[in-house]
Order: C-alpha cells, then sequence, then structure tokens
C-alpha cells in the first residue's frame, strides 16, 4: 500500500511556469521538428528505423542540430503507418519506410519540396471531422517528456485547482461539466466523485481502469502511450477533489509500451514534485501506483478489478454497497476509466461550459473511438458527441474498401450490439446507442460488410464470453455455455425452430440473472443480431417435429 | 509490516535471489501476489509448482491461493512454451479480417491447436484476446513482435523459417 516514502522536491506554481518557459525556449531553438508517431501501431511497422533514418539523413546533411527529431503518441491514421509530421507546416507522411523517410529530409527539408506521394491530405474529412479535447497532445508532444507537457499547458489544471479551489467546487465545475464515465456504462462523473467526498473513511482510494480488454479497442492504449501525463493530471485533481492520497492505474499487461511510459511519467512527476507530499505548497499529497493486470476481461467490472489489485482473483461481488463506499481494503474507492481522466484536465482549464458546449445535452464533451475493421481508414478518431454515425464511418472512416457494402458497426465489444445501415443517421451519443440496443462502450467500433456472417458473429463474441467468465454466477457460467452450443448447432445448419426460442429465452435470462456485467450484457450481440438480422438465423434453420433435446452431447466449451 | 527473511531455496538457483527482491519490495505483502507471480514468471519463464510454493511461503499465503490466481488469469503460464511462440490476435477486428482462417491454417500446418506446442517443441501457438493494434488487422505477435496485415502464407512463411533453419534467423 502507500508505505514508501518517495520523491522529496518541492515544486510553486512560479516553478511551474519557468518550467514551460524554458521548454519553450528550449523548442525555439531547432529551426524544425519532426514528429516520428512512436505508438504501438506505427513502432510495429517500422517507424523507429524510420526515425534512425531521418537522423542520419539529417546528419549527412548537418541540420542535426537545427532539427530536433521526436516521438510522439497516436496521429490517428493507424492503417496507414508509420506516420511522421513535419512540424513548420503540418505535413503528415504516410507509409514513410526508412527510404521516404530520407526523403522527406532531402526534399521537404532542404529543397522545400513535399514528398507528395507519401503526403496526407489534411483536409480530407479524416482529419476535418473530427474534434480533438482528449487526443489534443497525442502525436503533438514527446510523450516521454514531463517538460514538454508542461510547455503543452499540463499540470495547470492541477495547480489551479489545488490553490484556488476548494474540493466541493472541484466537484460542481465537473458536475456542470455533464461529463460522463467514458467506461461504457456513462455513469455522471461529478456525482460520482461526490459520493466518494462524502463518503465516510480513514483512506480513500483512486484507481484508473486501464484494463482495456474489449476485442477492437484501443483507445485507452493510445492515451496511455501518447500523454500519460494527463492521466496522472485528472486523478491527482480527483484525489484532491474526494479527500484520496493514493491512486492505482490497473493496466493491462498486453500493454507493455502504456506501462513504460506510465512508469517513467510517475517517475518524472515524483522527481519534480507533482506527485508526493504537499504538492504545489498546499496541504495535498497523492501518489499513484501501478498495478499490472493478468489477462482477465472480467477485470473490467469494478468490484472485480479492485479485488485483483488486492493480488487475488478477479471476481466480481454483488453491488451495493458500491466502490465509492466499500472498495479497495473496504475503503471508499473512485473508479473511473482513463478517457474519463483524460477529460478533467480540460475541464477545469477551459470551464464547465465550454466543455458543455461540445456534444449534446445529456451527453457532452467528445468522445474517442477505434475505427476498424472493414473500412478504409482504420485508426483512433475523436469526435464530438452526437455526431451521426454516417459521419464516422463514411466521411471520416472513408466507407468499406472498395467492392463491398456496409452492413453494420459493431460498438460496446462483446457487451454491446450492431447497429445496421437502417440507423447509420442515429446520432452517437448513451442514449440514442441505446435505442437500437447497443451501448457507447469504451469506444471500440467495428466495421462489417456483407461478408460477415451475424450467426458467425454472435458465435465469436459468445465463444470470448464463454472463455471470460469468472465462473462465480451459474447463469453466465452455464447460460453462455448453452448459448454457444445452440449458435454453433444452428450456425452449422443443424439448429430447429425449437432451438432458436430456446436460445431467445436462454439470453433473456441470462441477462435478468446473472450477477456483474459480464453475464448482464454478455447475450447483447446474440439479441442485437437477432433483432437487426433475424433473417440469417432462420434461413439456418432446418425443418424438424417432435422432440428436439438442444443438448447434442458434445461439449463444445472452448479453453485457450 | 515488518519485512521477513525470505526461505533459502535448496537449489542455490540465482534467479531466486532476483525474485526475493521483488517479494522484499512489497514487503512480503499477499496484497502483492500478482505482482510477484508477474516478476517470478518474467525471471523462469513460467510457473511450475515448485516456484508456486516458493512463493506462497514467502508471501504466507495458502497454496490453494496462490494457484487459484495463477490458473485464474490467462496471462499465467504453469507450463514451458516452445523456441518460439506465435500468439494470433482473435479480436474482433482482425476476426472480421479473417484470423479464424489464419488460425485453421496454422493448426493444420503446426499439426497442433493454438495453446499447444509443436510437437518438436519449436514453436507454441496462442491466442491473444486483442493485443490493440486493431488498425493492421489481422495481427500476430511473433516472439515480442508485432507483424501486422497477415495472410495465412505470411504467417506460415514466418514459421517455417523457425522449423527450417531457426539458427540462421533470429526472431
Amino acid at each position: 500500500m502507500a508505505g514508501e516514502v518517495r520523491g522529496g522536491a518541492r515544486m510553486t506554481v512560479e516553478e511551474l511556469h519557468e518550467m514551460a518557459e524554458k521548454e519553450k525556449a528550449r523548442q525555439d531553438l531547432f529551426k524544425n521538428r519532426i514528429l516520428y508517431c512512436a505508438a504501438a501501431g506505427c513502432v510495429s511497422c517500422g517507424s523507429l528505423a524510420t526515425r534512425d533514418a531521418i537522423k542520419k539523413a539529417l546528419k549527412e546533411k548537418g541540420l542535426d542540430k537545427e532539427v530536433e527529431v521526436l516521438g510522439t503518441g497516436c496521429m490517428g491514421l493507424c492503417g496507414e503507418g508509420p506516420l511522421v509530421k513535419v512540424q513548420s507546416d503540418d505535413s503528415v507522411y504516410e507509409r514513410v519506410d526508412e527510404e521516404t523517410g530520407r526523403r522527406i529530409v532531402e526534399e521537404h527539408l532542404c529543397n522545400n519540396k513535399k514528398v507528395e506521394d507519401h503526403l496526407i491530405d489534411n483536409t480530407i474529412p479524416f482529419f476535418a471531422s473530427q474534434h480533438k479535447v482528449v487526443l489534443e497532445n497525442c502525436g503533438k508532444i514527446n510523450a516521454e517528456s514531463i517538460e514538454e507537457y508542461i510547455c503543452a499547458g499540463g499540470y495547470k489544471a492541477l495547480a489551479k485547482a489545488v490553490t484556488e479551489m476548494q474540493p466541493p467546487d472541484v466537484i460542481e465545475e465537473i458536475r456542470k461539466s455533464g461529463l460522463r464515465g467514458r467506461g461504457g456504462a456513462g455513469y455522471p462523473t461529478g456525482l460520482k466523485w461526490g459520493i466518494v467526498r462524502k463518503a465516510k473513511g480513514d483512506q480513500k482510494y483512486v484507481v484508473c481502469n486501464a484494463d482495456e480488454g474489449d476485442p477492437g479497442a484501443f483507445m485507452d492504449r493510445s492515451v496511455l502511450e501518447g500523454d500519460p501525463h494527463r492521466i496522472l493530471e485528472g486523478m491527482a485533481i480527483a484525489g484532491y477533489a474526494v479527500g484520496a492520497s493514493q491512486g492505482y492505474i490497473y493496466v493491462r499487461a498486453e500493454y507493455p509500451l502504456a506501462i513504460d511510459r506510465l512508469k517513467l511519467a510517475i517517475k518524472h512527476a515524483e522527481r519534480v514534485g507533482l506527485l508526493g507530499n504537499r504538492i504545489l505548497e498546499s496541504q495535498f499529497n497523492f501518489r499513484i501506483d501501478l498495478r499490472i493486470g493478468a489477462g482477465a476481461f472480467v477485470c473490467g467490472e469494478e468490484t472485480a478489478l479492485l479485488r485483483s489489485i488486492e493480488g487475488k482473483r478477479g471476481r466480481p461481488r454483488p453491488r451495493p454497497p458500491y466502490p465509492s463506499e466499500a472498495g479497495l481494503w473496504g475503503m471508499p474507492t473512485l473508479i473511473n476509466n482513463v478517457e474519463t481522466y483524460a477529460n478533467i484536465a480540460p475541464v477545469i482549464n477551459r470551464g464547465s461550459a465550454w466543455f458543455s458546449s461540445i456534444g449534446t445535452p445529456k451527453s457532452s464533451g467528445t468522445k474517442v473511438f477505434a475505427l476498424a475493421g472493414k473500412i478504409k481508414n482504420t485508426g483512433l478518431i475523436e469526435v464530438p458527441m452526437g455526431i451521426p454515425l454516417r459521419t464516422i464511418i463514411f466521411d471520416i472512416g472513408g466507407g468499406t474498401p472498395d467492392g463491398t457494402e456496409f452492413k453494420a458497426a459493431q460498438t460496446g465489444g462483446p457487451s454491446g450490439g450492431c447497429i445496421p445501415k437502417e440507423h447509420l443517421d442515429l446520432p452517437v451519443d448513451y442514449e440514442s446507442l441505446a435505442t437500437v440496443g447497443s451501448i457507447m462502450g469504451s469506444g471500440g467500433m467495428i466495421v462489417m460488410d456483407s461478408t460477415s456472417k451475424m450467426v458467425d458473429v454472435a458465435k465469436y463474441f459468445m465463444d470470448f464470453c464463454v472463455d471470460e467468465s469468472c465462473g462465480k454466477c451459474i447463469p453466465c457460467r452455464v447460460g453462455t455455455v448453452h448459448i454457444y452450443k445452440l449458435l454453433d448447432k444452428i450456425s452449422k445448419g443443424e439448429g430447429t425452430k425449437q432451438d432458436l426460442a430456446l436460445l431467445e429465452e436462454l439470453c433473456v435470462m441470462v441477462r435478468e440473472t446473472s450477477l456483474c456485467g459480464l453475464g448482464q450484457s454478455a447475450p447483447n450481440p446474440v439479441i442485437s443480431t437477432l433483432r437487426f438480422f433475424r433473417e440469417e438465423y432462420t434461413s439456418l434453420l432446418i425443418e424438424e417435429e417432435g422432440f428436439v433435446s438442444s443438448n447434442d452431447g458434445h461439449d463444445t466449451q472452448k479453453k485457450s | 509490516m515488518t519485512p521477513t527473511p525470505s526461505p533459502q531455496h535448496p537449489s542455490g538457483d540465482n534467479r531466486f535471489k532476483l525474485l526475493d527482491r521483488t517479494i522484499t519490495k512489497h514487503h512480503n505483502s499477499g496484497d502483492s501476489l500478482i505482482e510477484v507471480l508477474h516478476a517470478a514468471q518474467g525471471i523462469f519463464g513460467y510457473l511450475e509448482n515448485d516456484l508456486l510454493i516458493y512463493v506462497a511461503r514467502a508471501l504466507k499465503l495458502p497454496l490453494s491461493r496462490v494457484y487459484g490466481v495463477a490458473t485464474f488469469y490467462h496471462f499465467f503460464n504453469l507450463k514451458p512454451s516452445g523456441e518460439h511462440t506465435f500468439v494470433l490476435c482473435m479480436g474482433t477486428a482482425c476476426y472480421v479480417k479473417g484470423a479464424s482462417a489464419i488460425q485453421k491454417a496454422l493448426e493444420t500446418h503446426c499439426k497442433c491447436k493454438f495453446g499447444e506446442t509443436t510437437a518438436d517443441n519449436k514453436v507454441s501457438l496462442v491466442q491473444a484476446r486483442c493485443v490493440g493494434s486493431c488498425g493492421l488487422a489481422p495481427v500476430a505477435v511473433v516472439d515480442g513482435q508485432v507483424a501486422g496485415k497477415l495472410t495465412a502464407d505470411s504467417a506460415i512463411t514466418r514459421i517455417k523459417q523457425w522449423q527450417e533453419k531457426s539458427e540462421e534467423v533470429p526472431a
């Protein structure tokens, strides 16, 4: 727990401003800066080799003292990596291999002639239709430098909160902004903070849920890798507001780069005294520790996550009591998602009125989506809430690849549903998505085209839930297995009308009687595909009279 | 909590000293079980029974609790893996872009299922739920390196390289 004493440095608000100015002066010494995307997607396409080639070319041209080369967080268009940006005129290049990297130095920097065949048009809707709040620093600053974050206005919100605002004022500001939890359920953030503040306990905790388990979602990863200090700042403000002195970030083991960046960020923040005792000369003490997950989807559920932080099996427990009253080691605990914390600093800096002016009245602000699947522009996008789905898929995403037809967009991962093309004009906000049986979810959006068979899609998600069910409650542990068996039978063309009826009955039962969110939402992909693509199920059914057993005797449960 | 000296391992294996460092850092606290298991797997490669017993004693936890946690989480391996690992992502984006065809092709080629290791102990096939590189789907993590936009053929080619001349082609 909060045992060891670390840090020791004290920082004043003036020193924070000085640090920002010093960094600005350092950056101004360079004539230009070349930014390469150092997020996981681009690194795996070889952006580090590109960096080396650029550095080598700069040295050959004698420009290495004038041009700074730095790695940033995700630049968005992950499908076309590695991405490289020339800061002086904001040119972004795609698919920059070593050769192209050298050409950028020789042609663009030396001869002022852009490398047209790799240049991305900045005016295309992919960039123009976005509104960046959470991702405003991603792709612009060096994620491994606290100075760059401070220079970009970082930790200003924390300074404002601890020196100018009382904790209830901070909570009131967040409440007025209308910010809702970005983990999927959309619980009002200010309300949650207020409950934790009022809860009685000697020690309170702030937890960041970075266990991004939904397959097809990589928003949190990009924020953690691209702008880790923003999460620390958001958590520290939350700690100040609710009266906590210890924070934990629970991050997936599958994200080694995010873990490294967070470790570094915490170290830097402690060194300059932005985490630790008496932050910015106030009475506020706050520390953050990392907890690494170990690959269990159910740990995204808050009570399971807390148990996992305590070193136990991640099994959920019934609520109430909610973690806000009895969380970590029985103490009041605030749990928010990565993206929620990323929104805190902008709300404090620019005010709740500014924030609530973005999006819709009930869903304010922006939402980050990870756009993937059968779509031209795959990558990370941030859009104002309430934007029509059509704009996301066809303008920003560029539609499905040539020759195929859009069929459905899947949001919310294994807990969500499919949105068919007749609902393309649906505004993307919490309430509207719920009306068509899907959820906002954490932000994964997978596009499917005519080649995707919906029964198989439902089966795919159910296989996931069978595997990830923790086994504590029977409806989820046994129900998901039987739903999977029925789907398997139907997809093989062996199912009957009775099987379909049983499937629907079982879905309702599992939804209504499971203990936690995993089980309660596990049937969603089946219910949703049955609602919009029922004919795909019925066309596979066979006529059979008389007694039919739903259990064909074969154990199809998979275990990976 | 007062740190207690860890029991000496009779084998004299120095790797236990490394593990002890993590255990002491966490003051032998049972709450740090997952951190300690991460460290143990990082040092030893996998969690064999003796190691679990060692951890249980050091943290003063019942072995059942340690075993329970080690088997609950997918990330912990209780069996040694092959020389090379091929982690195929089965996330939604990869699934939609045809990862299951790659899965079938690899299982046929390696003559073993995912979750198993080939008979010659060269290649372990592992499934991942999502490695978060959806823009490059279908994706695999090949000996720690992310490889994107795979096809069944390109996946098999990588495995063939290991099988044929594993000495000359470093991963």
